[in-house]
């Protein structure tokens, strides 16, 4: 492992789910169902103590980026490296594995959206808690075990220790499951943590409280976050606050990344607008939504993505190259990782031919007749 | 514990303003072995015509069952008590707790709607759209057509395109168009009143806030009264003409939503506003309330916000404040109300921020 190798780094990562064929349509002969196209070539490089905060809606592929990143879903495409050494490889054996994926394993935790169902109602707090000290660090005597739980317990605000860990997962709020969920994930010391929408379950009143407790661990245990979340405020307030930066995701793409203050401050993508827009504000004087600023208020079908820039049936700003060129992440600065963005729009007038290009009237928000391709089929 | 009681006054000098539901000491309690459980507290609030009120609460303080209470829909085995009445037109009178089930069911939907959160599991998965609006339309004896026709209205109004929905199953609609789909839903009989709880709250940012701007528009064309339920402060802050603030099974402070925003009068409210994850705020001002909310069996006594209150000493332990008058049609239950803006300041902007520090909000 060479020294500047980022804890983990995602080069080109594509996760392509096949769609299932049924009894039927294999009788009949159908082709397959659509692929679709959660996470389509993504680079993201996550250094130590780093807080990267995945925005978008749902369906963009954010969560399934977050998975990938701490090795819970296997990529169709594309590398992920843990300090330089294949998560993938390692785990298959191949080649020369110099961390072995037990390791990598362990490094990587994740905390769940729904803190009461990742709990087993029939164990106390104390049973859910050993159990991965038990598998991980099977030289700790039992004395020692519940010593480490207590102290996290407490750590984390949740004292008296021993009556809570006595407790079972239906006697806590949700605030303190959430809380015991972080603790379960603290006990194996990992380097980063996936907080999957961590927050959103909470009341409002507690989502500050939850988001300073990631960031006191963050700064404690020198923890990494990937926090995946559909709420801006919320990414800001963790990103701003821990120095981290914002990826903003459309349709299995980061179209935007950078500070939290450059992505709030000086957006460059329409769609990052869009998502500034949609966040509501307490500010009276800003709080009036006013029409929406997308073409179409619906999501287009993930497995049928438009061509050229996929934000081109619902961007306001599109045009004809829209349809046809799809933009790279592009960044005017040095340091790629301080602000990038995926659309024409951010090159110099007349540099580009998109300012040439006529623009896209086919359709308003009202007009429904395109509507047809944002049915989601479900079956 | 007595009850100063500022309220009946405030409430006969608000009355200048056209009322649709009055709402008078509506509680709900039920029994549970550890004691009887009030999860609505004698809650008095008027709710006017064409107006949207936004009704704001942490999980657990009574939101929901204030939704209830409004169509006499409160769970078994859960006791209403108390008085609402609803005034179809000015003059009309109609008392909501004393009406026979065969009048109920007419007046639910037909005058009085409710659209929850969740589309999913409001619609039948077996049947199509199309069905739902006829099976509506069928058991309240309207015309067929002629709803139908208003359907169409409806899901146009909500950029929905009439005939794909119609003819769609539930399961075939994505998650937002299927809540605009039920919102058509609720409307379809012509209701006067509106009631809303957590519509959005599954839906994405960009949906949320899309559909609060079609809210906007329906409240306007069909001149409805919308009472919007919500946990998400910021979200309604915007789109409500008044806020009710709920803390522990009542209302903390009632009034116009800019004012309250600006500058809320209740110490619970601003810690509230204080606490809320804003995109605009300075991010050290944000801060969690400390403590938790209490338990509907055990409310703590005189102010219900007393343990947790910066502001509280032997008064609100011994009296339960009734409500103050703080501003033009605003009300606060909170004895010291006067000093909450110097002792828990908050900012709902930057541009605050610039004009100078510890002040509460710019007036």
């Amino acid at each position: 492992m060479t020294a500047d190798e980022p804890l983990l780094r995602l080069d080109d990562v594509e996760v392509h789910f096949e769609g299932q064929r049924g009894v039927l349509d294999r009788l009949l002969r159908n082709p397959g169902g659509k692929t679709v196209k959660a996470v389509d070539g993504v680079s993201l490089d996550i250094e130590e103590q780093d807080v990267v905060a995945l925005v978008g809606e749902s369906g963009c592929g954010k969560t399934t980026l977050g998975k990938t990143a701490v090795a819970l879903q296997r990529p169709t495409g594309g590398a992920v490296t843990y300090r330089g050494q294949d998560i993938w490889d390692a785990k298959d054996g191949k080649g020369n594995v110099e961390i072995p994926y037990q390791e990598i394993r362990r490094s990587l935790q994740i905390i769940h959206q729904d803190p009461g169902s990742s709990l087993n109602p029939n164990k106390t707090i104390m049973k859910s808690l050993q159990a991965p000290l038990k598998k991980w660090q099977p030289e700790l005597s039992p004395r020692d075990r519940r010593t480490r739980v207590l102290g996290m317990l407490e750590h984390v605000g949740m004292a008296p220790p021993d009556d809570y860990a006595n407790r079972y997962p239906h006697q806590l709020s949700g605030g303190e499951k959430q809380r015991t969920a972080l603790v379960r994930a603290l006990l194996m010391n990992p380097d980063v943590i996936l907080a999957d929408e961590a927050v959103s379950a909470l009341d409002v009143s507690l989502r500050v409280e939850m988001m300073d407790l990631l960031l006191d661990l963050q700064n404690e245990f020198g923890t990494s976050f990937v926090f995946v979340s559909h709420n801006l405020s919320n990414a800001r307030y963790l990103a701003q606050k821990a120095g981290g930066r914002i990826a903003v995701m459309y349709l299995g793409r980061i179209v935007e990344i950078g500070t939290a203050e450059e992505i709030l401050q000086n957006p460059r993508h329409p769609y990052t607008k869009v998502l500034r827009w949609a966040t509501a504000d307490l500010d009276p004087d800003k709080a009036h939504a006013g029409t929406p600023p997308v073409r179409k208020i619906d999501i287009p079908d993930p497995s049928d993505p438009p061509s050229g820039c996929r934000f081109h049936t619902r961007c306001p700003k599109a045009r004809e190259v829209c349809v046809h060129e799809d933009p790279d992440l592009f960044s005017h600065s040095e340091d790629p990782s301080s602000h990038a963005a995926s659309c024409f729009r951010q090159f110099q007038r007349r540099g580009h031919e998109y300012w040439n290009s006529p623009e896209l009237t086919d359709s308003t928000i009202t007009d429904d007749a395109r509507s047809e391709e944002n049915v989601i089929g479900r079956s | 514990m007595t009850r100063v009681n500022h309220s009946t006054e405030t409430m006969r000098k608000r009355t200048d303003r056209d009322v649709i539901l009055k709402v008078r000491d509506v509680s709900v309690s039920f029994d549970m072995d550890r004691g009887e459980s009030r999860v609505l507290d004698s809650v008095s609030l008027d709710i006017y015509r064409d107006e949207i009120l936004g009704v704001v609460g942490e999980s657990g303080s009574g939101k929901s069952m204030f939704a209830s209470a409004l169509l006499d829909a409160v769970v078994r085995p859960g006791q209403l008590t108390g008085e609402i009445t609803y005034y179809p037109t000015e003059g009309e009178e109609i008392d909501l707790l004393d009406l026979t089930p065969a009048e109920l069911k007419r007046l639910r939907w037909e005058e009085i709607s409710m659209v929850f959160q969740g589309a999913m599991s409001s619609f039948n998965p077996t049947m199509k759209i199309r069905q739902h609006f006829e099976e509506t339309l069928d058991a309240h004896q309207r015309d067929r057509e002629e709803g139908l026709a208003h359907a169409r209205e409806l899901l146009s109004d909500l950029y929905l395109d009439p005939d794909r929905i119609l003819r769609s199953y539930p399961h075939e609609l994505s998650g937002g168009m299927s809540q605009r789909a039920l919102i058509a839903l609720s409307l379809v009989l012509e209701p006067r009143v509106l009631v809303m709880d957590e519509p959005t709250a599954a839906l994405d940012l960009l949906m949320q806030r899309s559909i609060l701007t079609l809210l906007e528009n329906l409240q306007d064309k069909y001149n409805l009264t919308i009472i919007f339920i919500t946990h998400d402060l910021p979200l309604v802050a915007g789109l409500a003409d008044r806020l009710a603030v709920m803390y522990a099974f009542e209302f903390a402070e009632i009034g116009p939503s800019e004012e309250v925003i600006r500058d809320a009068a209740h110490p619970y409210a601003r810690s509230l506003l204080k606490a809320v994850p804003n995109l605009d705020a300075p991010l050290e001002r944000m801060r969690p309330i400390a403590g938790s909310a209490p338990d509907p069996v055990n409310v703590p006594t005189g102010c219900s916000y007393h343990p947790r209150c910066p502001l509280a000493d032997d008064e609100c332990v011994e009296v339960d404040p009734g409500y103050y008058d703080v501003g033009e049609n605003r009300v606060a239950a909170c004895h010291h109300w006067t000093k909450s803006s110097e002792a828990i300041p908050y900012l709902v902007s930057e541009t605050d921020a610039d004009q100078g520090d510890n002040v509460g909000a710019i007036e």
